[in-house]
């Protein structure tokens, strides 16, 4: 009856998500009193899992599996789960585990609960504490079923080394067919992803065109971060659709988001509210989005983010 | 092709979020309700396969008779017929059911149900019912085509986006992207004459049960005043968040 996490990786390597839900499966564990089996697909080091608290890796190899198909991995997670007689599986937020929990939870008749920012406040009844109505609320949700299936907020667990080892067993689950073939993939490479980012930074209609992005680039650059955008800046098409943060774009849960020159309109709170830390700079000191910030610079973009830029290369050359 | 929207009535983004009876219920008063940006994307594209393609477009909702006006709304906008499942939508299980009854008795070839509600968030209504009622499905839906029984999707993913080829039966999770927002439409006043004279079903739920309870909301803790640092002084804002928020 241990508790069943799903590891994702990408070209053979943990994401970073994966070891969060790990840390997170653990400490669901020791409250029930059982032990982690991680369930791996494709991916390189299994072992390595142990540090984060998994006893057990069941290691799948399976060419079938290179490319993501949902209704496929959620055969295999469904197949470890029954194995291993799992009554919690945990999973991740990323696009990935979202599109493949919904059929995982008919497939095993479990109760899902997505959005899950806590460790279970108790084990029986089972409850999580989840976001609702877009960040503006928590619910506290039990699951009634045997079988349980709790989706992770990202970035809000944090990753915890437990120091333990882990057992790597192969496993070789059958794979079914799917209605559904990836033709090709539009993916950035070289980019962090808004979804895996830690810090994300963000520019609005302030910025007045595309042509001054260069700046927004490069103090993501200098922080690792990743890039966003408000809603007008997509729809004016200075930036690509998939950079859209806010209510109708990505979501974002970062531990640090950075707006430039976006006012703060409550759809674009929404879809931010999750990201722990907001620092806001803006020339109009009553912008909203001050209202929702943790930081804030009344100021002009256009001198405050190369000042910004310098001073955190400073910053970064003095605690390498 | 038969195409199924499936609606969800949530308060307007901008309504003020309280809960009533001991922090267990949304206080609904004073809420103005509408339909889930993520349907509306998708119900306009089921407008635009009925009107270039050739479709019938009905609509669906699990609720209660409050829900009717949001219903009566998508009808306004193009749809031909809407569906009411007469019960409370308690979790994303309990609706998924209910909807796969409806798609199921009706045959349909394509339902669009919007990527999440903009209340409860899941984000699992669409592939639950695609499973119940085995069906392809494509998640994060940001475009679509169908020719014949085959269908093409662009699903948004993690840092890029991907194509898929299927086929239907099929369900999608549609959001911003499936049209854009300078798509969608406002209903005029002959719309809204029509969508009184359209039928709206009301049809009974199957068993009722759910998996998930919600025991109580709370509110996040008031948040405190924003820190303000001057824009001479950029090191301050350097040193904060590293020595105080410790993000950096």
């Amino acid at each position: 009856m241990s508790v069943l996490v799903y590891t994702e990786s990408e070209n053979g390597k943990f994401k970073k998500a994966a070891l969060e839900v790990v840390s997170y499966a653990k400490a669901v564990a020791d409250q029930m009193g059982t032990t982690v089996t991680a369930v791996a697909i494709n991916a390189d080091e299994n072992d390595s899992l142990g540090a984060y608290g998994a006893s057990k890796v069941l290691s799948v190899k399976d060419g079938s599996l290179d490319k993501f198909n949902a209704k496929k991995h959620a055969a295999v997670i469904e197949q470890a789960a029954k194995n291993e007689g799992a009554k919690v599986v945990v999973l991740s937020s990323s696009a990935d585990s979202k599109y493949l929990a919904p059929l995982l939870a008919v497939g095993l008749d479990a109760g899902y609960v997505s959005n899950v920012v806590e460790a279970p406040s108790s084990t029986s009844p089972f409850t999580v504490k989840r976001t609702a109505f877009t960040n503006k609320a928590f619910a506290n949700t039990e699951i009634n079923t045997d079988v349980k299936i709790v989706g992770l907020s990202n970035n809000s667990f944090g990753i915890v080394e437990a120091g333990g080892s882990a057992s790597v067993e192969d496993f070789s689950p059958s794979i079914p067919d799917s209605g559904v073939s990836v033709e090709s993939v539009d993916k950035a490479t070289d980019k962090v992803s808004i979804a895996d980012a830690e810090i994300v930074v963000s520019g609005g209609r302030g910025l007045k065109g595309p042509e001054n992005w260069g700046m927004i680039e490069e103090l993501a650059d200098v922080l690792g971060a990743a890039t966003a955008c408000s809603k007008p800046v997509s729809d004016l098409g200075w930036r690509p659709h998939s950079e859209h943060v806010g209510q109708t774009g990505k979501p974002v849960a970062s531990n640090l988001y950075i707006a430039v020159g976006i006012s703060g309109a409550i759809q674009h709170l929404a879809g931010i509210n999750a990201s722990k830390v907001k620092v806001v700079i803006n020339t109009d000191p009553e912008a909203p989005f001050f209202k929702a910030a943790d930081y804030g610079v009344v100021g002009d973009a256009f001198e405050v983010v190369p000042a910004l830029i310098e001073k955190l290369k400073a910053f970064k050359a003095q605690n390498a | 092709m038969k195409i199924l929207v499936c609606i969800s009535h949530v308060p307007d983004t901008t309504s003020k979020i309280n809960f009533t009876d001991g922090d267990t219920k949304f206080d609904t008063n004073g809420v103005q309700f509408v339909i889930n940006p993520n349907d509306e994307f998708g119900l306009t594209r089921a407008m635009w396969f009925k009107e270039k393609q050739g479709a019938s477009v009905d609509v669906v909702n699990v609720g209660g008779p409050e829900t009717e006006p949001t219903l009566r709304k998508a009808l306004a906008i193009g749809a031909d017929t809407a569906i009411r499942v007469n019960t409370e939508a308690t979790d994303g299980f309990a609706v998924a059911k209910q909807l796969a009854k409806v798609a199921k008795d009706g045959g349909y070839d394509l339902v669009i149900a919007g990527r999440e509600s903009i209340d409860y968030n899941g984000g699992m209504v669409p592939g639950m019912l695609a499973a119940m009622t085995d069906a392809n499905f494509v998640a994060n839906c940001i475009g679509l085509e169908v020719d014949g029984t085959n269908a093409k999707a662009v699903r948004e993913i993690d840092g890029g986006k991907e194509t898929v080829s299927t086929a239907l039966p099929l369900v999608v999770a549609g959001q911003k992207g499936i049209v854009e927002e300078s798509d969608l439409r406002i209903p005029n006043m002959r719309g809204i004459m029509m969508a009184r004279k359209k039928p709206l079903n009301v049809v009974e739920p199957v068993d009722t049960n759910s998996e998930t309870t919600t025991a109580s909301f709370e509110k996040p803790a008031p948040k405190g005043a924003v820190k303000l640092v001057n824009a001479d002084n950029i090191d301050e804002l350097v040193n904060l968040l590293h020595n105080e928020a410790k993000v950096i």
